[in-house]
């Protein structure tokens, strides 16, 4: 049994009953045999303290539910691997969103952003009988943008979105923009482009790319804009 | 608290769970014109179709001839004719039209060099009734419930749909009439409680898998919807059938899809060897699960495991050609990685049959209507997807069909609710007085508890007890003292106690009320299975072996039955299996060979 204990400082904080929130020291036993990933020692940290509050879902970086700020860096916590972490952890909710409770935010905006970009398929013209058809080729382009699993990691480490998260779009919202910019089988373009011409919500953008750095699915916000951007460039000439 | 204290919010329709079938039914309500609630426990496109990786079934034949009776010939074959062939008809006919929808939806299939959506060969799918394996697999990579959930929630956000995310619903309400009035919900937020008073309730809370040790499942399901129906006494049916997704990632649980067998990838044994050669001469590793997941035990349990504790077997694509696997299997590569710590590339990877599915559900016709155990629907009640036993799954699921259900069945499951709610067929009845005595009870019982069990540790050990007593093969004694474990455990269940008494996103709260629906989906499954004296599909015991007689260990002559169990004295009735499609000829029985 290769056991050892690892040592945490986790952001708590519960309305209900704190003033104020804090930083709290936890320890646990952890088998590294068993035990892999950050999600599988916050389990057996809320055994013993179920008190101790976060979302997880699928436990396999799918779900986007379990994203967090570990060691100063957005992530999932189902695919952190425990060993890499250099301890005391350190465990904090994604940063630039209202805390609702210890690990848990308040994501409200982060989605609002989202639905503004119109985030689905437009496409008015006469169902075929048959499936619209699409190039394999042209398929492609959705590579690297379809995958988002909207977890928030990539916004919420953007400077851009936590000095205006109501009004720059933020990086997971752009990506999925230009995911249906980019759907031949999409009908609105042009409509999408002019939505997004506008110092804000677009060209607040500065090409940080610190989403790029935290994406968990390696996704490329910043390559999706830039995108975006050469489009409006193209069909202003 | 009392009924009083509850607010009571007015809706033409609730749907209860936001996963694949919610937000297929969600889609037609919404576009229907129907004030609908969708209630979810996490943000729709967090709930586990997002998991589903290989596939969803249509005979679409875009790559070579392929025919929906065909489809339907293999679903009733990998039922091992449990399955109901109207319902199984009805789902393989309406396959092409809900796939071609989601494609319509926006849904990025993976395409053919001539633009169409591309499908690759799954197990148990095969060409002109059982010859050889068809493509019929739709694939987006292999992400496919990612893909097709995320299309289905865009639809709903144009469609407007009102969605109350992260809101747990604890109970149903029915009245005396047996009618079904909607159900209480939790806000997880806020810590209230809330009526949602409906014409129709749709039940989409998807399956339970959480009740095993080792599940591909997400925490998230605990069988919400069937602890529901059995506390307002609905019966479930067919609880026993339980899918063990063969190629589980070891240790991890983590799954890997059948499409990579589907892609061409082989099962090894410790010898090296291509073992199911010698299970199933003809589809081979693209036979039936429950056949795989049993070939794998004996192969193990016959000492040709690999690895130190000789647990496991190998599941090889090292012969795969690195652009396929990068181009169509891009997120098994990271889980492999990611969870077993090989690159599937240059090593094949360790796999284990592992739970995943539940055949089994709250009883419907294929309409989506609740039925009761004479075929009359339950007035206000429907249900779709994993939750639900229509029963297309019958004692084994065939990979992909299972999103299919989610399609097709949320699809009628919303039609019908438009339909009777047109109608007058339902209607808005009074609350009964107390309505919510149940659920207030259950609630002041845990923020009063004291000296009462660990929630963590009766789950584990109720996972524990199905694991070891109800897993891939099922053994008499076992079976039996299972049962009693599960009684005892029942008891413990009864008495949890939390010390997170917040009223703010009280995650010890939700798990020890998700552990009152874990424990009726275990104890269903236990006793149902105990009572069933025969092997079929995925249920296979030692008592019942493979003999001239009965073949594979199945009793037709005393089984060819569905179970109903019912909660009130965990007593056990049986309803014939439907056995007449809607316009094709009966496929009779037959003994099931791959």
């Amino acid at each position: 049994m290769a056991t050892s204990t690892m040592e945490f400082k986790i952001y708590r904080y519960d309305p209900d009953r704190d003033e104020a929130p804090y930083m709290q020291d936890m320890s646990v036993q952890v088998d590294f045999e068993i035990d892999r990933k950050l999600l599988d020692v916050l389990t057996r940290l809320k055994a013993g303290d179920d008190t101790l509050s976060y979302r997880r879902s699928c436990r396999e970086g799918i779900c986007g539910s379990d994203a967090m700020n570990i060691n100063g860096k957005n992530g999932l916590a189902c695919l952190t691997d425990i060993r890499d972490l250099k301890q005391p952890v350190v465990l904090r909710p994604l940063p630039g969103l209202p805390v609702i409770r210890d690990l848990i935010v308040d994501m409200t905006q982060f989605f609002k952003q989202y639905h503004s970009v119109k985030p689905y398929l437009i496409n008015d013209s006469p169902r075929p009988e048959r499936e619209r058809l699409q190039s394999p080729e042209e398929r492609d382009e959705l590579n690297g943008l379809y995958e988002c699993i909207l977890c928030a990691c990539c916004s919420t480490s953007c400077p851009s979105f936590w000095w205006n998260p109501d009004k720059f779009v933020g990086p997971a919202g752009l990506l999925n923009a230009y995911r249906f910019i980019a759907d031949t089988r999409d009908e609105a373009t042009n409509e999408r482009l002019d939505d997004l011409e506008d110092p804000y919500r677009l060209f607040r953008c500065h090409s940080i790319m610190n989403c790029v750095d935290v994406c968990p699915k390696n996704l490329n916000p910043t390559r999706a804009i830039g995108k975006i951007k050469e489009m409006m460039v193209r069909r202003a000439i | 608290m009392s009924n009083s204290s509850i607010s009571v919010r007015k809706f033409d329709a609730v749907i209860v769970g936001a996963g694949g079938s919610g937000l297929r039914a969600a889609i037609q309500l919404s576009e229907g014109g129907l004030k609908t609630a969708v209630l979810s426990k996490v943000f729709p496109t967090r709930s586990h179709t997002v998991a589903a990786q290989g596939g969803v079934s249509a005979s679409l034949g875009n790559s070579e001839e392929d025919h929906w009776h065909w489809h339907m010939y293999d679903t009733v074959k990998g039922s091992d004719w449990l399955g109901d062939q109207d319902a199984i008809e009805y789902m393989c006919r309406k396959a092409p039209e809900v796939v071609v929808e989601l494609e319509h939806f926006g849904m990025p299939f993976d395409r053919t060099d001539e633009g169409k959506i591309y499908q690759r060969p799954f197990g148990g799918h095969m060409s002109n009734f059982g010859e050889k394996p068809v493509r019929r697999a739709c694939a987006a990579a292999d992400r496919t419930g990612h893909a097709m959930l995320h299309a289905l929630y865009q639809r709903n956000v144009r469609a407007n749909t009102q969605f109350f995310v992260e809101w747990m619903a604890l109970d149903l309400i029915r009245d005396e009439s047996g009618q079904v009035l909607g159900v209480i919900a939790l806000e997880m937020e806020t810590g209230e409680v809330v009526a949602f008073h409906a014409k129709a309730t749709i039940f989409a809370t998807g399956g339970a898998g959480r009740i095993y040790y080792s599940s591909t499942n997400a925490f998230i399901n605990t069988g919400d919807g069937l602890g529901m129906a059995a506390r307002a006494g609905i019966a479930l049916e067919d609880m026993e059938f339980w899918q063990f997704h063969p190629t589980g990632v070891a240790g991890a649980g983590v799954l890997i899809t059948e499409g990579v067998r589907g892609e061409g990838g082989i099962l090894r044994n410790s010898d090296n060897e291509r073992f199911m050669e010698r299970y199933a001469p003809n589809a081979k590793d693209l036979a039936s699960r429950d056949v795989v997941s049993r070939a794998m035990v004996t192969e193990i349990n016959e000492g040709r495991g690999c690895g130190p504790n000789k647990d496991f077997v190998l599941l090889d694509i090292t012969h795969l050609d690195p652009a396929t696997i990068m181009k169509r299997l891009p997120g098994i590569r990271e889980i492999s990685i990611q969870f077993a710590g090989i690159d599937p590339i240059q090593a094949p990877i360790p796999v284990v049959p592992t739970c995943h599915y539940q055949m089994g559900g709250i009883p419907t016709n294929f309409k989506g209507q609740v039925v009761a155990a004479d075929g009359v629907p339950v007035k206000g009640f429907y249900a779709a997807g994993e939750v639900a036993c229509a029963s297309v799954h019958g004692a084994n699921r065939l990979g992909t069909n299972s999103l299919l259900d989610l399609l097709v069945f949320g699809k009628s499951s919303g039609d019908s609710v438009i339909e009777d709610v047109a109608s007058g067929e339902v209607m808005h009845q009074d609350l009964p007085a107390g309505f919510a005595d149940r659920t207030l009870a259950r609630l002041n019982r845990l923020n009063t508890q004291t000296g009462g069990s660990n929630v963590n540790e009766t789950r584990l050990e109720l996972q524990r007890t199905m694991q070891k007593h109800c897993g891939v093969f099922r053994f008499k004694d076992m079976l039996v003292e299972g049962v009693a474990k599960i009684v005892e455990i029942e008891k413990e269940v009864a008495r949890t106690e939390i010390k997170d008494k917040s009223q703010v996103w009280n995650t010890a709260r939700v798990e020890a009320l998700e552990l009152d629906n874990l424990i009726e989906v275990a104890k269903a499954t236990l006793v149902s299975a105990e009572a069933r004296k025969e092997s079929r599909g995925a249920h296979v015991r030692d008592d019942a072996p493979d003999t001239p007689e009965n073949p594979n260990g199945r009793d037709d002559a005393n089984w060819h039955k569905h179970t109903l169990w019912q909660r009130e004295g965990s007593s056990l009735s049986y309803k014939p299996v439907t056995m007449t499609p809607l316009t094709v000829e009966s496929i009779a029985l037959k003994t099931r060979s791959y």
